[in-house]
């Protein structure tokens, strides 16, 4: 249920340093979501496919995650094209489909497509643990990376309650339907699960008092930028001063 | 609700990075590492309850709770909820970085706000009062939730009128639930962990 899908693998791309991987998303990201030229887009959308493909992760896993997302897209290309005021491009019924409406859906969904293919070739390759040592490694504040792990690590623990839980209810009969009892069986199973990770809080909180906790995480693995680092750096820095030329020169 | 990545204009990003950081920032201040632990497991229970869909209907719904975790959490909602975020974006790919902050602010936000609101008369002794303000608490911070998610679009483009208005049609009937599911929820803990209501956030040093 809860995995990792792409953490693992043998790929050029996973072996590279995630605080490379982490600078290059975010940078990628940002530049993708405040652009607006098809000019800049299209290339960036092209850079994205080519970084998963380096990945060399199977396909029809990455094809499956972006279906699931590109379902609220579809529900913006059902809207868009005749919620939006401008020239009409065609008429189903009295519906009039306007030509603004269309460029601004397929903008929305090559951003959408691009930053999301960014985010499975650079940071769904890297382990969870990893990535919250990569970002101590570039200064985030300290309890944000701690939350961040200890979430992590009980969301699996927490899950695994929530399935003894629903499995127990299922054993006596639940079926759930749109009524009052339904509602209320599943709020005492979000409540049981709170009180169950209340006290579990508690226990955890204890083992590592007894076992020396002084605010610090350490970590073992030691991070070092290889050949291989540099270059992709480079390669996507000089591909990002492209996007943003592209970009903005049309604007001024 | 989630807003997808590539739909939302620049500032309106900007702006959600700014206020989801002051938040964020207030959160980590009040939040001692001694109660790192009971921050992290709570919010891993919010992010597997919001897993749980409920039937409406035909349809159906995930839950969002970010009422009951304004509750438990105070001001530290803002940091249990950017990391329950977070975790999506990695594990399902569900929103990413860009819109990590205007995200957060809108579930967050509408969290604190019903704690402010709410805080006080959930926790009376007598039940009626509690128990209408547990209604209304995740009643209220659903629906501004998707007060929230309609305004980003809305400062976005103002031909997202009827998106805008559609989303907030659309969390009316989830309002209802996360009411009655807050409801129940505050009435079980009433009875089983009184001290959780209490609120981890004074609790401590």
């Amino acid at each position: 249920m809860i995995e990792e899908h792409f953490s693992t693998g043998e790929s050029f791309v996973h072996g590279l340093d995630p605080r490379i991987k982490i600078i290059v998303a975010i940078l990628f990201s940002v530049v993708v979501a405040v652009s607006s030229s098809f000019l800049a887009l299209i290339p960036a959308l092209v850079v994205s496919v080519l970084l998963v493909a380096l990945t060399r992760l199977s396909t029809r896993k990455v094809f499956y995650r972006l279906l699931l997302v590109n379902g609220l897209i579809l529900f913006l290309w059902l809207l868009l094209p005749f919620t939006f005021k401008g020239e009409t491009l065609f008429t189903i019924g009295p519906l009039a489909g306007t030509k603004e409406g269309i460029w601004y859906a397929s903008r929305i969904t090559i951003k959408c497509n691009t930053i999301l293919l960014t985010m499975i070739a650079l940071l769904a390759t890297i382990p969870i643990f990893t990535l919250g040592h990569a970002m101590d490694k570039l200064y985030f504040p300290d309890k944000i990376i701690h939350l961040f792990l200890f979430t992590y690590r009980y969301i699996h623990v927490i899950f695994q309650e929530y399935h003894r839980l629903i499995n127990a209810m299922r054993i006596r009969g639940f079926i759930p339907h749109t009524n009052l009892h339904t509602y209320r069986s599943y709020a005492y199973l979000v409540g049981m699960l709170l009180v169950k990770s209340y006290d579990r809080a508690e226990r955890v909180h204890r083992a590592m008092l007894c076992r020396g906790f002084d605010r610090k995480y350490y970590t073992l693995s030691r991070f070092s930028i290889k050949i291989g680092d540099i270059v992709y750096l480079s390669l996507m820095l000089a591909a990002i001063l492209g996007l943003v030329v592209l970009q903005w020169r049309l604007i001024i | 609700m989630h807003i997808s990545e590539g739909v939302l204009s620049a500032p309106v990003l900007v702006a959600g990075v700014a206020m989801a950081a002051a938040g964020v920032s207030v959160g980590l201040k009040k939040m001692d590492y001694e109660r790192i632990p009971q921050v992290a497991v709570l919010s891993s229970a919010f992010f597997v309850a919001s897993l749980i869909h409920v039937p409406i209907g035909p349809s159906n719904a995930h839950l969002i709770l970010n009422g009951i975790n304004g509750l438990l959490l105070g001001w530290l909602c803002f940091p249990s909820i950017l990391v329950a975020l977070a975790l999506q974006a990695l594990l399902f790919q569900f929103g990413g970085i860009t819109v990590l902050g205007i995200n957060t602010v809108n579930m967050a936000l509408p969290g604190l706000i019903c704690y402010y609101l709410f805080s006080r008369l959930v926790n009376r002794e007598r039940g009626f009062i509690s128990l209408g303000a547990a209604f209304a608490c995740g009643l209220v911070a659903v629906f501004l939730s998707g007060i929230l998610v309609a305004l980003s679009l809305l400062f976005t483009e103002e031909s997202f009128m009827s998106v805008a208005k559609l989303i907030v049609l659309a969390h009316l009937p989830v309002m209802i639930i996360e009411g009655i599911i807050t409801l129940f929820c505050v009435a079980f803990l009433k009875r089983v962990k009184p001290e959780l209501l209490g609120g981890i956030h004074e609790k401590g040093s």
